[in-house]
């Protein structure tokens, strides 16, 4: 197996380990974690294609880093919310936070 | 000969209109000076009128017509413009005189009506319509006029809403004349459909079926003739379609007097004699014309006879009169019906405006309640007693010489119809001598006290019918057997002079005169004192029938009410259950489906990204699975 196979392996299982906690975590700040992890997993799988995939350049790890940039800035906004969130609603429980079906 | 005047005439309907627009308009804020616009309004429509119409006078001058061209649809071009003739001068002078004057006398008429300026507004509208329709040069634009003028009709019957007789007359006599419009219309279609190049202006109808016959077939010049003639029927009263015309006395006085006597019931007769080529080209036309209108004028004048209400006396008149306008027309004289429509105008606008004085005074329609009321209502006894003699046919009273032109006219074409005028001339005097008897005779049958206070109505109202009384006496000669100036100057041709005539003069007037003898023996002398409740009926069924005025309404209300009603009714239930049970059935199935969309959407976030994720697996796989 190649170098870029298993590491778009791990990203991959990174990814979905992610999506299955954003998807089942009932707390909110759970769930934004899983974010991060997910968002970790493309930013494995940009550098894993920087370095080994069929035109290597070093565009790919600048966009990491831009990635990287932007998820600190969303993870901030993020957590501002769900503070304000836990204010109004007193609760972290993402079962509770229903209101667009109502 | 050039004329000055005539190339402004289209201005004449523009100012009723300006005094229509600023009256709704400023609807509230002008409590009196409303009026004064309207009256200032037709006052110019009427001095224009008068320049246009002294303008013409004499022998040569030329018709004046200018217009634009207004819709361009493919290769055919409606233009809307107005055209003056002699005709349409004559009418001009008629219509803004008479509006002119009833907007005078409604200043003391409607003087406390709260709405009074309503009432202006409505009035200035139909001035404006009825000049446009008479000015108009195309069947088009005189189509739109005569529907507006419909309009006013019904907005002026019904002026009065918060009666529910008034309501519903004004809904019969939009209704009623509906059927009349449709003729109309479908005449004007017609015509598009078979005019070389679509024209429907007056001059190329004149150009196609006087001088080109045979561009159009017989039966499809029988037909445009007749279905024109059914407008006119509807809009003139004539029978079948008169029902509404006694019915529209519901509206106020003046506006009997200007829409019901004077103008609009006379645009049916106006508008066969503009479109006259037309019907000299169908002798079946000009035929049914003939008997519809002589019928009509006898029916009418025997419907008058026992008629109660003041108006409704008068307004079977006018359904005969306009039956002599169309005898005159089917007769084969147009000159002689414009005529009588010119006499007609003016007397029974002042018969109208009289009664309006009297309903004034007395608060009340009902000649039984009337009497003795020359005494006190001096100026409009002496007025209405003139206008009495000129319809009457009195000679040498403006009814008499426009009577005798129609009665000549008829007794050229035939016997049958000649007698039915001379009947109707008859009857005609009878029913006038018994009103003017009944109301200002004798003595007071009503409320004492009330009669006691009955005194002459102001100057303001008093004054048209002066002038009135005046044009019902002299405006006759015009046009007499010696010498018919006003027929040379309409038709252009020169009339010889028709010494034959004599006559047909001395029946007419022997006619008149036999009617008013027999009223009095009837009504003066020979009344019962206690009123007539004791008066032996010779023949009770006839009287009867003539009382129910001929039972037409209650055989409409069986033919055509009653079934419509119930058409209506099967057409609600259908509409109900068919139409508005597919329209349940497809709300109800978006509802469900809207029901089942809002459980899925449970607002959990993660059960729809859970959806997403399968919706890019099952996504991803189908574009793998087609890889291979």
């Amino acid at each position: 197996m190649s170098m870029l196979a298993s590491y778009l392996t791990l990203a991959a299982v990174l990814f979905c380990i992610g999506l299955y906690g954003v998807l089942t975590k009932r707390n909110a700040v759970v769930v934004l974690l899983c974010i991060e992890l997910m968002l970790g997993a493309v930013n494995l799988n940009l550098i894993a294609f920087a370095k080994y995939g069929v035109v290597p350049s070093l565009a790919g790890q600048i966009f990491s880093l831009f990635a990287i940039t932007v998820a600190a800035a969303e993870a901030a906004v993020g957590i501002a919310v769900l503070i304000v969130l836990y204010r109004s609603r007193a609760t972290v429980n993402v079962d509770e936070y229903d209101r667009l079906g109502r | 000969m050039r004329t000055v005047f005539s190339q402004y005439a289209w201005l004449a309907p523009l100012f009723p209109l300006a005094a229509f627009v600023v009256l709704t308009e400023l609807n509230r804020s002008l409590k009196r000076t409303g009026a004064f616009i309207a009256i200032v309004a037709s006052l110019a429509s009427l001095a224009l009128s008068l320049l246009i119409a002294f303008e013409r006078i004499g022998t040569g001058a030329e018709d004046y017509s200018g217009g634009f061209a207004w819709l361009t649809i493919g290769s055919v071009t409606l233009s809307a413009g107005f055209e003056v003739t002699n005709l349409t001068a004559l009418m001009l002078v008629i219509v803004s005189l008479v509006a002119f004057l009833v907007n005078l006398y409604s200043l003391g008429y409607m003087r406390d009506d709260e709405r009074k300026s309503v009432f202006y507004a409505y009035l200035s509208l139909f001035a404006c319509s009825m000049l446009g329709l008479v000015l108009a040069d195309n069947l088009l634009l005189l189509y739109i006029g005569w529907e507006l003028v419909g309009v006013c009709s019904f907005l002026l019957i019904g002026f009065w809403f918060h009666k529910p007789e008034a309501r519903a007359a004004a809904k019969k006599a939009f209704i009623v004349t509906r059927v009349g419009d449709l003729g109309l219309l479908i005449a004007i279609l017609l015509l598009f459909r078979y005019m070389p190049g679509h024209a429907l202006d007056f001059v190329s109808l004149h150009n196609v079926f006087d001088s080109q016959a045979g561009v159009i077939s017989t039966s499809i010049t029988t037909a445009i003739a007749l279905l024109l003639f059914l407008g006119a029927v509807g809009k003139s009263g004539q029978f079948p379609l008169h029902v509404w015309l006694p019915d529209a006395m519901e509206g106020p006085t003046p506006v009997s007097a200007l829409i019901h006597a004077a103008t609009m019931v006379a645009a049916g007769v106006f508008l066969v004699a503009r479109t006259y080529d037309i019907f000299e080209a169908s002798a079946v036309a000009l035929d049914t014309v003939a008997y519809i209108g002589a019928f009509t004028a006898l029916l009418a004048a025997t419907a008058a006879l026992k008629q109660n209400d003041i108006k409704r006396v008068l307004a079977y008149s006018t359904v005969s009169q306009l039956g002599y306008m169309m005898l005159a027309l089917g007769s084969g004289s147009w000159t002689a019906a414009v005529f009588h429509l010119f006499t007609h105008a003016f007397f029974k606008a002042l018969l109208f405006l009289g009664a309006g004085n009297v309903i004034h005074a007395l608060h009340t329609q009902d000649l039984r309640q009337m009497g003795g009321l020359g005494r006190r209502m001096k100026t409009t006894a002496w007025t209405f007693g003139a206008g009495v003699l000129a319809l009457s046919g009195v000679p040498p009273l403006a009814g008499f010489w426009s009577k005798d032109a129609v009665l000549a006219a008829a007794f050229e074409r035939h016997p049958l119809l000649f007698a039915a005028g001379i009947v109707t001339a008859c009857f005609t005097a009878l029913y006038m001598a018994r009103l003017f008897i009944l109301a200002f005779w004798g003595r007071p049958r009503g409320d004492a006290a009330l009669a006691a206070r009955a005194k002459e109505a102001p100057a303001v109202m008093t004054a048209p019918l002066l002038v009135l009384a005046a044009l019902s006496v002299a405006a006759g000669f015009v046009q007499t057997p010696f010498g018919s100036w006003l027929g040379a100057w309409l038709s252009g041709e020169a009339i010889p002079e028709q010494a034959e005539s004599v006559p047909v003069m001395a029946a007419s007037a022997a006619a008149g005169l036999l009617g008013l003898y027999l009223g009095w023996l009837l009504y003066g002398k020979g009344a019962p004192k206690g009123g007539g409740a004791g008066q032996t009926r010779p023949w009770p069924w006839l009287v009867r029938l003539i009382e129910r005025e001929y039972y037409l309404n209650e055989a409409y209300g069986y033919l055509f009410v009653k079934p419509l009603q119930g058409l209506g009714r099967a057409l609600r239930l259908f509409d109900g259950a068919v139409v508005g049970g597919a329209g349940r059935l497809a709300a109800g199935a978006v509802q469900a489906l809207g029901r089942l969309n809002s459980r899925l959407l449970s607002g959990q976030l993660q059960t729809y990204g859970l959806a997403a994720v399968i919706a890019a697996v099952v996504l991803m796989l189908a574009i793998a699975g087609r890889r291979f």
